[in-house]
């Protein structure tokens, strides 16, 4: 056996406000983009399941908050993102993505509006870095204050068909109000928090970005009220495998510099209409009209083995794609994954077609797969 | 963590218990929990060859794929097939109903080479932490 060694893999990395937390839960740590994070408190299975069915609690405080702030801080955005913020609403968010000039994708993220001259921009805590600085310089000659908050927010998720009703007993607000991609500002077991109703796990639920002294007694006061429905801590190693099945990208794996919005099928990110420039028009237009080379596609393995992170995907046995991610997870009751596949060979594949044969290469052995459509859970409601 | 008296181990993580010229293996319980979910568990078929130090099969968690390493040199003569039907028998029970193979030794006169004490296992795995 080779096993991983989380501490290797995160020398000096930072702790979240909740470390503590975590430690006195035994969780099982990892690295993850600097950042020493809960990769499951028990079991990720157990974890996975207790989101579907009733709710989850996450840290998420490796997240990167970006305040863009000022009387042009819409325009600045919408200059610096494929997405028309200057058009929403105090009170709502966002999904949106920041290219490069040649298109490509810098970093997928939410962003809340506010108020009228406040956004908070959340980014992957890999390229929080990255974004804060393309910020910065594409809103210069604006009136606009681009500033990396990180360090001055944690950030707990609720996750789950139970979320609302365990919020709900702690919030001073009524949560019916706070429709999915709005957020508002309230009161949770005692602290100020702003409160989200977004996420990343297909179900609903609810993202509490609290101050960082705040953020164990708002954990924990959730974690307490939550436990008679069902409620359990959960790591990034279920965040993973709920996001993949609800069919969300991740950065990295998914999304990267030599991916478009489009191959990702998320070409909905791109507002074409709003006025104005935006950085990677052209190159998003040239890529929106000649149609995307390769898809992003949903895999179901006839095997048990799982298709993982940069497998060859083969048809006939020739190579036509690559792995993005996978997972031996449960809601088909076989391994699924996501896949660049080039375009013919995608929409061949899922019709069916009777010209070839879908596999994965899996440590030299050839699995067979088959396509199946995105996303491959969708809540019942 | 667990580290039972009457096994042996090597520094990849698989135990072994000895009993005549048939030897028991399976992983250890610091490797489960370093995996996290066992999903799939595949060893060779009855009949293979096995030798001491090489990779004969995987074991796959929710998030990764590790190699198998034998511990021993011998024929592989039973896989345990309650793992294969729920591979989570190896988090729950790994030395025990979570035992992944059983190999005739090559050499019954006394204990295979390489293998380490309890002791230096649980001193291994003190360092690994």
């Amino acid at each position: 056996m080779t096993v991983p060694d989380a501490t290797a893999a995160a020398r000096q990395p930072r702790l979240t406000p909740l470390h503590a937390v975590h430690r006195d839960l035994g969780a099982a740590m990892t690295g993850f983009a600097g950042w020493l994070m809960p990769l499951r408190y028990r079991s990720e299975t157990l974890e996975h399941q207790a989101v579907r069915s009733a709710a989850g609690l996450f840290d998420l405080s490796h997240m990167g908050e970006i305040a863009v702030t000022g009387p042009d801080a819409g325009d600045a955005l919408d200059y610096a993102l494929t997405g028309r913020l200057s058009v929403l609403a105090p009170g709502r968010a966002r999904y949106t993505m920041i290219c490069a000039e040649d298109g490509g994708v810098l970093d997928d993220l939410i962003v809340y509006r506010l108020a009228p001259e406040e956004f908070l921009v959340v980014a992957n805590a890999a390229n929080t870095a990255v974004v804060s600085q393309a910020l910065a310089a594409r809103a210069s000659g604006r009136r606009a204050t681009v500033r990396d908050q990180t360090d001055g927010y944690a950030l707990i998720a609720i996750q789950g068909p139970r979320a609302a009703t365990i919020l709900a007993a702690l919030a001073g607000i009524p949560l019916g109000p706070v429709r999915y991609y709005a957020s508002q500002p309230a009161t949770v077991a005692g602290r100020e928090v702003l409160l989200a109703r977004t996420g990343y796990t297909g179900e609903d639920g609810f993202e509490l970005f609290t101050r960082p002294e705040d953020a164990p007694h708002v954990w924990t006061e959730l974690a307490e009220a939550g436990a008679p429905n069902g409620l359990i801590p959960a790591g990034l190693a279920a965040r993973d495998t709920l996001r993949l099945e609800a069919g969300m990208p991740l950065y990295g794996n998914e999304l990267g510099p030599d991916v478009t919005p489009f191959e990702a099928g998320l070409g909905r990110v791109v507002a074409f209409g709003k006025p104005g420039d935006f950085v990677g028009r052209a190159a998003l237009a040239q890529r929106s009209q000649a149609g995307p080379s390769r898809v992003l596609t949903g895999l179901a393995a006839e095997s048990r083995r799982v298709p993982r992170h940069g497998y060859p995907v083969l048809w006939d046995g020739s190579p036509v794609g690559t792995v993005t991610s996978g997972a031996p997870y449960p809601t088909l009751g076989v391994p699924i994954a996501m896949a660049y596949l080039e375009a013919g060979i995608a929409s061949a594949a899922a019709a069916g077609s009777a010209s070839g044969r879908l596999a994965v290469a899996i440590r030299g052995r050839t699995e067979p797969a088959h396509v199946v459509s995105l996303p491959f859970y969708r809540r019942a409601d | 963590m667990t580290v039972p008296d009457e096994l042996r181990y090597t520094a990849e993580h698989e135990w072994v218990l000895i009993n005549g010229e048939i030897a028991s293996v399976g992983i250890t319980d610091y490797a489960q929990r370093a995996l996290g979910d066992v999903v799939y568990v595949s060893v060779p078929e009855p009949g293979s060859r096995v030798t001491a130090g090489e990779p004969c099969g995987e074991v796959e968690s929710t998030k990764s794929v590790s190699d198998l390493y034998s511990p021993v040199d011998g024929e592989v003569t039973e896989a345990n097939p309650e793992v294969d039907d729920d591979p989570g028998l190896v988090n729950s029970d790994p030395y025990g109903a979570g035992w992944l193979m059983k190999v005739r030794l090559d050499d019954d006169g006394g204990e295979p080479a390489g293998l380490m004490t309890p002791e230096e296992y649980t001193a291994l795995t003190a360092e690994q932490e």
